[in-house]
């Protein structure tokens, strides 16, 4: 059953994710993003990791993609060109291949079958979050203050 | 004889099921339970949009001094079923100059996270559609896909009145989420889920005999409530808050080239994201389906619910009757000058409450909390204008 599903949820990711690549209107390729970023979300929910899989949904869907797609209306002077073929983009693409490769090859290799791992609660996670993991938490939210702050001077200066 | 009224709808699920179980794999009777689960969803509440649909033309009709729709059926009651037929035959209108596919898909993706919403919420005993864990984060995620969907609208009618309202409806969306999910925070604090039933779990106790638990008899709860409601209206894009689809500035906002069936589809969602949000409301402050006073148990669960779910509805309506249309920038000075700040200031307040003994101590010391901090942002948001008659510079 579940691998059934797996498999479904690998084809729409993977078919969003190429459509992401190659279609040629900017918007249609943002949105199709949006619908790999869904994918992703499901594979949290198949492994029982209901509150990543949430908040995958809520940043990325509700946050990201609305901002990519905002950035997109902001800068529609070049939507519907066709653009030439790119070969800066090939050697990146090439080098994050072989980048990640590398690293897989370098991994040691876990046993296969998988150690039982009971499905973390969204309770434990509040706790880790609030006892271990306090100062991370707490310099994660300085730094988007900051960022926030930040934005609001580069707005501010543009109106006077 | 009551206990059996109140899961009179578990009993029918179960006989339904009964007749497959055994008989099939356990996939697909899980399946199975589901789709009954959504059958039934769909079929409440699309009945319950046909219903209000009219009930609000006629409260309004009965507010501003006129009938309201009277023709069709006794007390005008089918007129929703005219309505479905007249926007079922009218032509689909897609411009040419549209997005196609964008320009289908947006109607579809907005009923969509719409209903997906109201699979959260427990309607009564043993009622909760789909248990999840993390189910009002659920409910926000599924929420936060609705901007996606406006703008879906906006862009791919390529038009400058869509553009515009969705534009709006993006701004207003964002701006009114963060007060919307700061407002549920002390709930969660102070339940310590994100668990829909143990939230209504939470509230079931009476002082007395007659005084529910419910948080918005709290002061936190109350103002949180308030909030929580407004941002609700703006989530929904009801009155006073409908600038995005403010028909004497921007025709119809996102909706603007949309016709017959698929703009029936928009304002459906609206109204299931409507009860959605109300439905949500009701399970985080008003007790959910827990009766108002001890005596009244007897009473099944999702009666209460309904109940609650009526009167909500009816305020929204009241205020569309009542209010005029806000402006952009009073909506959003709104939001991120008072809305947000008391958001926090119910949390703090919440785990006062909490600290001070959940009694009445508690209760004094959150009031004192949020009256601080009321008076203080009315003072510093005062613009001292003065109401003096207008003057104007060139009609004199």
């Amino acid at each position: 059953m579940s691998s059934i599903a797996f498999v479904a949820i690998t084809i729409l990711t993977l078919a969003a994710a190429l459509a992401a690549a190659t279609l040629q209107k900017l918007m249609h390729a943002a949105l199709s993003f949006a619908v790999m970023f869904v994918g992703i979300s499901a594979f949290f929910f198949l492994l029982g990791a209901e509150f990543v899989g949430l908040v995958q949904i809520f940043v990325y869907i509700g946050a990201v993609a609305v901002l990519i797609v905002f950035t997109i209306l902001l800068t529609r002077d070049d939507v519907g060109k066709v653009q030439s073929f790119n070969w800066s983009g090939v050697i990146v693409a090439i080098a994050v291949f072989a980048g990640l490769v590398w690293a897989i090859a370098n991994t040691k290799s876990l046993p296969l079958t998988p150690p039982l791992i009971e499905p973390v609660r969204v309770q434990r996670i509040g706790e880790l979050l609030m006892t271990n993991y306090v100062w991370p938490l707490q310099c994660v939210g300085v730094l988007l203050t900051a960022a926030l702050i930040g934005a609001l001077i580069l707005v501010m200066e543009e109106k006077t | 004889m009551s206990d059996s009224l109140d899961q009179i709808f578990i009993h029918a699920k179960q006989w339904l099921l009964s007749f497959i179980s055994g008989r099939a794999p356990d996939w697909l009777i899980q399946i199975a339970s589901s789709l009954i689960n959504i059958a039934t969803l769909l079929g409440v509440f699309l009945t319950l949009f046909a219903l209000i649909s009219v009930l609000e033309r006629k409260i309004l009709g009965r507010m501003q001094n006129r009938y309201g729709p009277n023709r069709v059926g006794p007390f005008g009651l089918f007129q929703p079923v005219a309505d479905g037929i007249k926007m079922l035959i009218k032509e689909d209108i897609v411009p040419d100059r549209a997005d196609k596919i964008v320009h289908f898909l947006a109607p579809v993706l907005i009923a969509a996270t719409a209903i997906l919403s109201l699979g959260v919420i427990p309607y009564g005993r043993n009622m909760t559609p789909f248990v999840i864990d993390g189910g009002i984060l659920f409910f926000f995620a599924v929420g936060s896909t609705t901007e996606l969907a406006v703008f879906m609208a906006g862009w791919g009618s390529n038009n400058k009145f869509s553009m515009l309202g969705a534009m709006r409806a993006i701004a207003q969306m964002i701006s009114y989420e963060l007060p919307l999910i700061i407002t549920v925070l002390p709930v969660v604090m102070i339940v310590g889920s994100l668990n829909p039933d143990k939230i209504v779990g939470a509230q079931a106790a009476y002082s007395l005999g007659f005084m529910p638990h419910w948080f918005v008899f709290t002061p936190w709860g109350a103002t949180a409530f308030i909030l929580f409601f407004v941002s609700g209206l703006v989530e929904s894009n009801r009155t006073p808050f409908d600038v995005p689809e403010g028909e004497s500035e921007i025709v119809a906002g996102h909706m603007t080239e949309y016709s017959g069936f698929k703009y029936a589809t928009f304002f459906m969602a609206e109204y299931i994201g409507m009860f959605a949000i109300s439905g949500l409301g009701i399970t985080l402050f008003l007790g959910g389906w827990r009766a108002p006073v001890h005596f009244l148990d007897f009473i099944p669960s999702y009666v209460w619910f309904f109940v609650k779910l009526s009167i909500l509805l009816f305020v929204y309506i009241w205020l569309r009757g009542t209010l005029p249309r806000t402006r952009v920038d009073q909506i959003m000075n709104f939001a991120w000058k008072f809305m947000l700040p008391m958001a926090f200031t119910c949390v703090v307040a919440a785990a006062v409450w909490h600290y001070t003994g959940r009694g009445l101590r508690g209760w004094l010391w959150s009031l004192a909390v949020i009256a601080a901090v009321y008076f203080t942002l009315s003072i510093l948001l005062d613009t001292r204008r003065k109401f003096a008659p207008r003057t104007y510079r060139f009609a004199e």
